[in-house]
C-alpha cells in the first residue's frame, strides 16, 4: 500500500507542478505529440530511469525480506507479495528499463551518428514509445488494481495456468509484456531501415561508428527474436482465455513447449541489452582514450558471430530437463562459443586503451569497471554453459549471481556510461563529474557486497525465490548482500543528486561548442543539443572516425553560404492516442472488461486508418530560419573562441 | 593517487572474501559426497582454472594501461595505431583454444555424467520414484514395498535410481551433496543416478519455483548404511499404513508443509499410475521412459 501511495503521491505532485506553471501546452506540443528522434530518445529514457527507482525498491524489499526471514521468522513479505515483487523486479529490470534505456540511447545516438536527419519512420517511433509507456503503466497500475503476476519473470507454465494462477496477476504481465513487445518489435524495424538506408554520403557499412553497428545487430535480434515471445504468450493467452491446452499438464499440453519458446527469444533477448551497451564502452574508450578504436574489423565481425550463435544457445537455460547428452553438448559447445568473440571484444577495448592518452572522467570509470567486472560474469557464464557444472548450480543463487554479474556491470554500466556522454550532446550541458564518480563507486562496491555472497551461496546449494529459509548457514552470506545492496542504493541516490547539481551548474557546464570531450564521430560535430533538423547539410564521410577526420582536415565547422528548407515530421497525437488505447486494451482485457478491450483495439484501428489518409504528417523548416539558428551557433563557436576555450584537446 | 589506493583496496576486499570462501566448510556443492558430486566438481574447478587465463590478464592489463596511458602520463601516444596482425591473432586464438579445450572437457563429461546412464556398480541399484506434490515430495520404493513422504532413505554405497514426476507444476529434484538435479514434470517421467559413497543427513531440495510455499519444499536425505536401510525398511512395512490411489489423492491436496510420514504397502505401479493422470497414452514423453516404462 506504501508503494500505491508513494507511486500516486509522486504523481499528483509532477501533475500539480505542471498544472500550476501552465506547462500543458508546452509538454503536449514538445514532447507528448512530438515526432523527434531526439526527444523521443529523452522521453525513453526518464521512463528507464523511473523505473529503474521501481525495479531497485523491489529488490530492497527482496534482499531485506532474505536477510531477515529464517529460522522462526518468516520476515516481513507473506509469500504472495514476496512472490509479486521478484516477478516484477525482473520484468521491469528487462522490459521496462533495459529495454528502454536502449532504445533511448539508440533514438538519441544513431541519427545524428549516421549523418541522418531523423529515424526512418518518425511517426512508427513514437507509436513504439507509448507503446512501451502503456505497457509500463499496465505493470503500475497492477500496484494498486489486483495483484502482479507470482509466477517469476520468465512465467513457466504450467505454474502461469488457470489451473495454479486464477487471479488477474499473470494477465497483467502477459499484456504488459505483450503490449511493450510490439513496440520493441516497431523500433527494430525502424532503426534496421534508418541504418540500412539514411547513411549520410561516404558512410559504408566500414565506416559505420561501433554504436551504430551495434544498435544494428540488436535492431537483428529484436526483429527476429521479439515476434517468438509474440507468439508464445499468444498461446498462453489462449489457454487462460479459451482453455486451450498448449502448455497445461494434461490432455496433451507440454509446459517445456512454452519454456523452449520463452527462451529462444530470452537468450537473445540478453545479447539485445547487452549489444548497444558494448557500442557505448567502444565509443567511449576510443573517444578518451584519444584514439582509433583497436581492431575495428574484429569488433564488427565479433558482433556478428554474437548475433549469429546467440540463437542457438537458449537450451542452457534447462539442461536439466533430462535431455540426452548430444542435445546438452550442442547446446552448451554453442554457449562457450559466444564467450571467443565476446573475449575478443574486451581485449579490444584493453588494447585501445594502450598508447592512448586516458582521460579519466565518469564514462571512462564505468567503462573501466565493466571491463574487470564483466569478465568474472562472463566467466561465471562459460561454467554455467558446461552441462555437468549447471546440473549442480542451475536454479540456483549462483544463477542470479551470474546474471546481475553481466546485465548490472555490462548493460547498466554500460547505459550508465552512455548516459553520462551522451547527456550534453542530448541537454546542452556536462554532467557533474563528482557526484558521477562517486555514483560509479557506489555502484561498484555494493555490486561486489551484493552479489559476490550469491555466487557463495549458489555453491552452498541455496534456490533463487525462497520466500523463507531454515539453514541457517546462508544467513551472514545474506546479510551482506543485503548490506550492498543498500550502497548500490547509495549509487542511485547520488546519480539524483548529480543531476539536480548539474541543472543547478548548467551555466558552468554548458556545451558551447557542441564538442565537449573531443568526439570522434558525426554526432559530435552538430550543437548541443542539435537543432531539429540535426544536420543543416548532410555531411560528407570519409574516414571512419568522420568528425576526427574533419577537424584534422579543418572541415569541422565550416560556415555555409546557403541554406535550404528542410522537411520534417510533424507532431502528431495519433501516438500518445494508441498508446492510451493499447492500455485501455491490455487493461479490459486483464479484467475480462470485455468492452473496453474491444473499444481499444477498434481505436487503434481507427487511428491508424485516420493516421494513414493525413496527408499533413510534414511540417517545412525554411531556410531563413536554418540560416538563423546556424549563424547563431557559429557566433558562439567564435565567442568561446575568442574566450580561449580550446575547441579541441589534440596534441 | 587517492583514488587509486581506493581502487587497490577493493580489489582486496573481494581477494579475501575469495579466500574466506574457499576455506568455508559449508559450501556444500563443492564438498560432495558422492561420484557425481565428484565430477560435477571437477569439471567447476576446471573450467575456472581454464578461463583465469583469460580473466587474470584483463585485470593485469586493465590496471596497467590505466595508469601507463593515463592523461599527464609521459607514456607513448600513438592516436592513430590501431591495428596489429599480432595482437588480434593472439586475442582470438587464445580463447578459440580455451574453448576447445573446455568444450573437449564438456563432451567427454556430459556423456560420462549423464544423468540418466546407471552408475557402474556390483551391486542391484535401489530404484526410488520421487513424485513432486504441492509442497512436499513423495518417494515410492517399488521394490521394497514402501513409501515415503519428506524424507528419502538410501543405503550408502549403492547405486540409487530415480525415477521423478510431477503431480502439479515443475519442479527440480536435487541433493545438493550428490550431485546432478534433475527436472519433475507432470505427465512426464525422468531419470536421476546418483550414489552416495558416505554415511550420512543430507539437505534435499526443489530448485524449481513452484508457487506458494515453495520454500518449505525441502526434504531430509539419510545415507544409512545397508544395514540399518534395511532395518528401516522393515520398520515401515510393520506400520501398516497403506498407500493406494485414494490416499494418493488426498496427499495431492496442497499443503504448506507436511510432516514426515511413511506408507507401506504400496498399490502396486502406482508412480505410473500417476503419470497417467495427465497422459493416459503416454510414455512417449523423455527419451527413457520407454524402456522404463516396461519395468513396471
Amino acid at each position: 500500500m506504501g508503494a500505491v501511495g508513494g507511486s500516486l503521491l509522486a504523481g499528483l505532485v509532477i501533475l500539480g507542478l505542471i498544472t500550476y506553471h501552465r506547462k500543458w501546452p508546452y509538454l503536449w506540443r514538445e514532447w507528448i505529440t512530438t515526432c523527434d528522434h531526439k526527444r523521443i530518445g529523452m522521453m525513453y529514457i526518464i521512463l528507464a530511469l523511473v523505473m529503474l527507482v521501481r525495479g531497485l525498491s523491489d529488490a530492497i524489499m527482496m534482499r531485506l525480506q532474505q536477510a531477515l526471514a529464517t529460522g522462526g521468522s518468516m520476515g516481513y513479505l507473506t509469500p504472495d507479495h514476496f512472490n509479486q515483487i521478484f516477478s516484477a523486479h525482473g520484468s521491469i529490470m528487462i522490459i521496462f528499463m533495459a529495454m528502454p534505456f536502449l532504445v533511448g540511447l539508440m533514438n538519441i545516438v544513431v541519427p545524428p551518428q549516421i549523418g541522418s536527419r531523423d529515424v526512418a519512420f518518425p511517426f512508427m517511433n513514437a507509436v513504439s514509445f507509448w507503446l512501451t509507456a502503456a505497457g509500463t503503466m499496465l505493470v503500475m497500475a497492477s500496484l494498486g488494481i489486483g495483484e502482479f503476476s507470482k509466477a517469476g519473470w520468465s512465467g513457466y507454465t504450467s505454474l502461469t495456468e488457470k489451473q495454479f494462477s486464477p487471479d488477474t496477476g499473470v494477465d497483467y504481465w502477459i499484456w504488459a509484456f505483450q503490449i511493450a513487445g510490439v513496440g520493441s518489435t516497431l523500433s527494430s524495424v525502424n532503426f534496421l531501415a534508418t541504418i540500412f538506408k539514411m547513411r549520410a554520403p561516404g558512410m559504408t557499412f566500414m565506416r559505420m561508428p561501433m554504436f551504430t553497428w551495434t544498435s544494428l545487430f540488436t535492431s537483428v535480434l529484436m526483429l527476429f527474436a521479439f515476434p517468438v515471445l509474440t507468439a508464445a504468450l499468444l498461446l498462453l493467452t489462449l489457454d487462460r482465455y479459451l482453455g486451450m491446452h498448449f502448455f497445461s499438464n494434461d490432455l496433451g499440453g507440454n509446459m517445456m513447449m512454452y519454456v523452449n519458446l520463452f527462451w529462444t527469444w530470452g537468450h537473445p533477448e540478453v545479447y539485445i541489452v547487452v549489444l548497444p551497451a558494448f557500442g557505448v564502452f567502444s565509443e567511449v574508450t576510443s573517444t578518451f582514450s584519444g584514439k582509433r578504436l583497436f581492431g575495428y574489423r574484429s569488433m564488427v565481425y565479433a558482433t556478428a558471430a554474437i548475433t549469429v550463435v546467440s540463437f542457438a544457445v537458449w537450451l542452457h537455460h534447462f539442461f536439466t530437463m533430462g535431455a540426452s547428452p548430444p542435445v546438452n553438448i550442442f547446446f552448451g559447445i554453442a554457449t562457450m562459443l559466444i564467450s571467443i568473440p565476446t573475449g575478443v571484444k574486451i581485449y579490444n577495448w584493453l588494447f585501445t586503451m594502450y598508447r592512448g592518452r586516458i582521460r579519466f572522467t565518469t564514462p571512462m570509470y564505468w567503462t573501466v569497471g565493466f571491463l574487470m567486472t564483466f569478465s568474472i560474469g562472463g566467466m561465471s557464464g562459460v561454467l554455467l554453459a558446461s552441462p555437468p557444472a549447471n546440473y549442480v548450480v542451475h536454479n540456483s543463487l549462483f544463477v542470479i549471481a551470474h546474471f546481475h554479474n553481466v546485465l548490472i556491470a555490462g548493460t547498466l554500466f554500460g547505459f550508465l556510461a552512455g548516459y553520462s556522454y551522451w547527456f550534453p550532446k542530448a541537454i546542452g550541458f556536462k554532467l557533474d563529474e563528482k557526484w558521477g564518480k562517486l555514483a560509479f563507486w557506489c555502484w561498484l562496491t555494493g555490486f561486489y557486497m551484493a552479489f559476490m555472497p550469491l555466487y557463495v551461496l549458489g555453491f552452498m546449494g541455496m534456490p533463487r525465490r525462497m520466500h523463507h529459509f531454515t539453514n541457517a548457514v546462508w544467513h551472514p552470506w545474506l546479510i551482506l548482500a543485503a548490506i550492498g545492496t543498500a550502497v548500490i542504493v547509495a549509487g542511485v541516490f547520488c546519480l539524483g543528486i548529480q543531476l539536480v547539481v548539474s541543472i543547478r551548474n548548467r551555466k558552468i557546464n554548458k556545451d558551447i561548442t557542441g564538442d565537449p570531450w573531443d568526439g570522434r564521430t558525426l554526432e559530435w560535430s552538430v550543437s548541443s543539443p542539435p537543432p531539429e533538423y540535426n544536420f543543416a547539410h548532410i555531411p560528407v564521410v570519409n574516414d571512419l572516425d568522420a568528425f576526427t577526420d574533419m577537424k584534422e582536415r579543418g572541415t569541422a565547422y565550416v560556415r555555409h553560404e546557403r541554406y535550404f528548407d528542410i522537411l520534417l515530421p510533424a507532431n502528431s497525437a495519433s501516438g500518445p492516442l494508441i498508446g492510451l488505447l493499447a492500455f485501455m486494451l491490455g487493461f479490459g482485457m486483464t479484467w475480462y472488461i470485455w468492452w473496453l478491450a474491444i473499444a481499444g483495439v477498434m481505436g487503434i484501428i481507427i487511428v491508424m486508418i485516420m493516421r494513414m489518409s493525413d496527408d499533413n504528417t510534414e511540417r517545412v523548416v525554411t531556410a531563413d530560419e536554418i540560416g538563423t539558428i546556424e549563424r547563431k551557433r557559429h557566433e558562439m563557436i567564435a565567442s568561446a573562441r575568442n574566450n580561449e576555450q580550446p575547441l579541441r584537446i589534440l596534441p | 593517487m587517492r583514488k587509486r589506493t581506493r581502487f587497490a583496496l577493493i580489489l582486496l576486499l573481494h581477494v579475501s572474501v575469495l579466500i574466506f570462501l574457499s576455506g568455508c566448510g559449508q559450501v556444500i556443492v563443492l564438498d560432495p559426497r558422492g561420484p557425481v558430486g565428484d565430477a560435477n566438481r571437477s569439471v567447476i574447478m576446471v573450467a575456472i582454472a581454464l578461463m583465469l587465463i583469460v580473466v587474470i590478464p584483463v585485470f593485469i592489463l586493465g590496471f596497467w594501461f590505466s595508469f601507463k596511458y593515463r592523461a599527464g602520463g609521459r607514456a607513448l601516444y600513438r592516436p592513430n595505431w590501431s591495428y596489429s596482425a599480432k595482437i588480434d591473432l593472439v586475442i582470438w586464438l587464445v580463447p578459440i583454444a580455451i574453448v576447445t579445450a573446455l568444450g573437449t572437457l564438456t563432451w567427454i563429461e556430459t556423456y560420462r555424467l549423464d544423468p540418466y546412464k546407471p552408475i557402474r556398480s556390483t551391486l542391484q541399484p535401489v530404484r526410488i520414484q520421487a513424485v513432486s506434490l504441492d509442497w512436499k515430495w513423495l518417494f515410492i520404493y517399488p521394490d521394497h514395498n514402501v513409501a515415503s513422504i519428506n524424507h528419502c532413505v538410501f543405503p550408502a554405497g549403492t547405486p540409487l535410481s530415480f525415477s521423478l514426476t510431477s503431480e502439479t507444476v515443475m519442479t527440480s529434484f536435487f541433493i545438493p551433496q550428490l550431485g546432478t538435479q534433475m527436472y519433475a514434470m507432470t505427465g512426464m517421467e525422468t531419470h536421476l543416478n546418483l550414489l552416495a559413497s558416505e554415511t550420512g543427513v543430507y539437505l534435499g531440495q526443489n530448485m524449481q519455483f513452484s508457487g506458494r510455499w515453495f520454500s518449505n519444499m525441502n526434504f531430509r536425505a539419510t545415507a544409512a548404511s545397508p544395514k540399518d536401510f534395511e532395518d528401516w525398511v522393515k520398520n515401515v512395512r510393520r506400520s501398516d499404513n497403506m498407500l493406494d490411489m485414494k490416499r494418493y489423492e488426498q496427499l495431492a491436496e496442497p499443503r504448506a508443509s507436511h510432516p514426515v510420514l511413511y506408507f507401506s504397502p504400496v498399490e502396486p505401479g502406482l508412480f505410473h499410475a500417476i503419470i497417467r493422470r495427465f497422459a493416459p497414452a503416454a510414455t512417449h514423453h523423455g527419451r527413457a521412459s520407454l524402456s522404463h516404462a516396461e519395468n513396471n
